[in-house]
């Protein structure tokens, strides 16, 4: 144990801890018996003491029974005391600790868990994203790992894409979301801070037109260009945006950080840095194979008993 | 307090050592019969009818009382208690505590004599002791004969034995039918499948009444059970106790038939030390009241049988109270004095605490419900017209009914509830006995609120529905809402649970 300075102290609850035990049996041995006085008529004499008025304190003896259960505790902390740590820095011979004790627990709950597990990991991601047992799971797991950024029923936040509609950034077949939570994802939208202020309010009327959203007609008109020229490479010429980069599709009404044209502005002037860490080493493969099956099952499976 | 030795007192006589831990000298009562007697018997019977039958109770095709520790649910018929209504067993033991106050005060340690496990216990193992053994004499030459090459002793200390570790093993087993399906549990301990914690409690439960019942006796109630030391701040002077009438009784002496008792100046006491006998504390009730007495009313069956071969009048030792012996009243005018302030005040304490629990019983809430919003995002736009705040929905089901739940969402302009797939959210089913979490969403109109953090209230009416349906995870509920009408709504209950919708800038 290294939560000692020194060894100073581990002596010294060493010692407290056994002289106490030795002085208990010392002092149940040491009055054993007790000089009884008697009253001339036979009575016994009390010990001077008396309460309200008439209460008068005997000095009856214990139960021998008693006795042997003192004697019992006495001899279960010397054990205890040799078996578990307790005497300072002593570990006790069965080594126990609750450092130990956790994390074979936690061995024992996850070889528990294990053929639960297996037993999905067999499973294809769509029959998995329908077994209402994995579905618990999954919503639990998710609870835990990825409500913080995407929201406790996936629907996202600002920044935080939106799982539950049909719109994946990198792709939402099972085996691209699978990749998508092991390895992570990092999307960068770079800065076009060096564009003139015309100009980046032209593209970004443009960009609205995309989506149907209303927009300056003369400034879309010029916008057009200006998108062609430094947008198209990333998000293609229809703004239909490209799953290899992780380009967001600029024409399906979907937007990441906001459709106002301050929003996509700021956007376009400051740029855009995404980030979903990779969970692989957090999550074992089996949670993350139900995971994938939960969040493809947000925008396909049927919903679950909620109307 | 402490007041000196009052002065005057003659000089000690005699010092012996003795020693402070005294081996406990064997009580051996001798049977007795008589009114008390025969209540305590019907207590017994009462108590292990209601000991051994309770979980053999059926009730909806489950044990009728069962306590699941591993489920965390305490059925008691048809009431489903989950980790959250512990309220109720406190104030189950508050009542429990107050009823010992009330009948103390009334009359002594009417528990301790008639219906505390410890009498009941050690009534039955005494009886068993009796058919086996004999009665006190014979007990008493039993056990002061040699153990070596006597068969006899052997033979009745053996079969004593056996039917009391029988008799423990059934409380045992009975004790562990309350935790886990006793239906099962004969063939579990024939079997050898039991868990180690029942098998542990089945060894436990059944030594501690062999132990307690077969060996301790007196011990527990004189050393272990704090409620003989605070007995005496319950009772008063009006308290009904088994009481020798010390002005009717001493000078106590044998005598002959025929002798005359006036002219021999004795009391009606015959000094035939059946009331020492019988006690199953083994203490002299002439001495007084005693922190020992159990109040069991054994030296009351006793005197009195003496009393009626001796053609006194009975009742030399009876039920009365410190004032009806001082003033040497009748017991008729000691009732006078039962309704007293102490007894008044207990049971308007009862009457009050029993009538909000039952009434908290009544009126409990099946449905549970908490509204967490999501801490993780503020808020989030949608298709830049409508904003939405995610909140996580607990609902839970303590009852054994599926429970519909309707839900409004009130506090601003036009807010809407929406499940994770976007639709209005009106209402859920939720399974009986069922903790579920569901995200939720509320949408309100952007441009109808200035940005800020707006109280809304959740307002969920939960409808018991008297059908039992099979539980399925991926239930469809709009089926079971187009056959509303077949559902009737036994019980209607309303919710608010308050949260807060914020508006960014």
């Amino acid at each position: 144990m290294s939560d000692f300075l020194n060894a100073g102290w581990s002596t010294y609850i060493t010692l407290v801890s056994l002289l106490g035990i030795i002085w208990c049996i010392w002092l149940l041995f040491s009055q054993r018996s007790v000089a009884v006085t008697y009253e001339a008529d036979g009575t016994v004499q009390d010990t001077g003491h008396i309460w309200d008025e008439d209460l008068r304190e005997l000095n009856h003896p214990l139960p021998r029974w008693w006795m042997w259960m003192f004697l019992l505790s006495c001899g279960f902390a010397l054990v205890y005391l040799v078996l578990y740590p307790g005497l300072g820095s002593f570990t006790g011979i069965l080594g126990y600790s609750s450092q130990k004790a956790l994390s074979q627990s936690m061995i024992s709950a996850n070889e528990e868990l294990k053929p639960i597990y297996a037993k999905y990991l067999q499973m294809q991601i769509e029959q998995v994203a329908t077994d209402p047992q994995a579905r618990a799971i999954g919503q639990r797991l998710f609870l835990n790992a990825c409500a913080q950024c995407h929201g406790s029923d996936g629907g996202g936040s600002k920044g935080f894409p939106n799982l539950t509609d049909q719109d994946w950034l990198y792709g939402g077949s099972p085996q691209q979301i699978q990749t998508t939570l092991e390895q992570g994802r990092a999307g960068v939208m770079p800065s076009f801070a060096h564009l003139e202020g015309k100009q980046v309010s032209d593209v970004a009327n443009y960009v609205r037109s995309l989506s149907g959203l209303t927009n300056n007609d003369l400034k879309t008109a010029r916008g057009t260009q200006v998108f062609k020229t430094h947008c198209v490479a990333c998000h293609g010429s229809m703004g239909e945006g490209n799953i290899l980069l992780g380009a967001p599709n600029l024409s399906d009404k979907i937007w990441l950080y906001g459709a106002s044209e301050a929003t996509i502005i700021e956007t376009l002037q400051r740029g855009r840095i995404a980030h979903m860490p990779a969970q692989n080493k957090i999550l074992s493969p089996e949670k993350i194979h139900l995971l994938t099956a939960y969040v493809w099952g947000l925008s396909h499976a049927q919903p679950l008993m909620v109307k | 307090m402490v007041s000196d030795r009052p002065s005057g007192k003659p000089f000690p006589i005699e010092v012996i050592e003795e020693s402070l831990y005294e081996v406990r000298r064997s009580i051996y009562p001798r049977a007795v019969s008589g009114l008390f007697a025969k209540w305590r018997w019907i207590l017994v019977f009462a108590t292990q009818l209601l000991f051994y039958g309770l979980p053999w109770l059926r009730w909806n095709d489950r044990q009728a009382v069962l306590f699941d520790l591993v489920g965390r649910k305490f059925y008691i018929f048809g009431l489903v208690l989950w980790p959250q209504d512990i309220i109720y067993l406190t104030l189950l033991l508050i009542l429990c505590a107050f009823a010992l106050f009330l009948f103390t005060a009334i009359a002594g340690r009417l528990f301790c004599g008639y219906a505390c496990p410890q009498t009941v216990y050690t009534e039955i193992f005494m009886w068993l002791e009796r058919l086996v053994e004999g009665d006190r004499f014979a007990r008493i030459r039993l056990d002061a004969q040699a153990w070596s090459w006597n068969f006899n002793k052997w033979r009745l200390k053996l079969i004593k034995h056996s039917l009391w570790l029988l008799v423990a093993f059934l409380t045992g087993a009975t004790f562990i039918g309350y935790f886990t399906p006793i239906d099962t549990l004969g063939a579990q301990i024939v079997n050898l499948t039991l868990g180690p914690w029942q098998l542990f409690w089945l060894g436990f439960y059944s030594f501690a009444t062999w132990g307690n019942a077969g060996f301790m006796r007196e011990q527990v109630c004189k050393y272990m059970c704090p409620y003989a030391r605070f007995q005496s701040v319950m009772v008063d002077k009006d308290t009904f106790l088994v009481t020798y009438d010390t002005g009717r009784g001493e000078p106590r002496g044998r005598r002959n038939k025929a002798d005359d008792q006036l002219t021999l100046g004795l009391g009606d006491c015959i000094d035939c030390s059946i009331c020492v006998q019988v006690c199953p504390t083994g203490i002299d009730i002439r001495d007084g009241l005693q922190y020992m007495c159990i109040g069991c009313g054994a030296c009351i069956d006793a005197c009195n049988q003496v009393m009626d071969k001796v053609e006194y009048p009975r009742g030399l030792i009876r039920y009365t109270t410190e004032r009806a012996i001082e003033e040497k009243t009748s017991n008729q005018s000691a009732m006078t004095h039962i309704l007293r302030p102490r007894v008044l005040i207990y049971s308007a304490l009862i009457t009050l605490l029993a009538s909000a629990f039952l009434i908290s019983l009544v009126m409990r809430n099946p449905l549970r419900v908490d509204i967490m919003r999501d801490r993780g995002s503020l808020a989030r736009e949608v298709g830049g017209e409508r904003i939405e705040n995610i909140y996580r929905m607990q609902l839970m089901n303590a009852s054994e009914h599926p429970l519909r739940v309707e839900l409004k969402i009130t506090g601003l302009e036009h807010l809407t509830l929406l499940n994770p797939q976007g639709q209005e959210l009106l209402s859920v089913m939720v399974p009986p006995s069922s903790n579920q979490l569901i995200p939720v969403k509320v949408s309100a109109q952007m441009d109808d609120h200035l940005p800020g953090n707006y109280p809304i209230y959740f307002e969920i009416k939960a409808q018991q529905l008297s059908h039992n349906f099979t539980h399925d995870l991926s239930y469809d509920l709009s089926h079971e809402l187009d056959h509303e009408s077949s559902h009737e709504a036994v019980i209607q209950r309303t919710h608010h649970e308050k949260s807060t919708f914020i508006i960014p800038r």
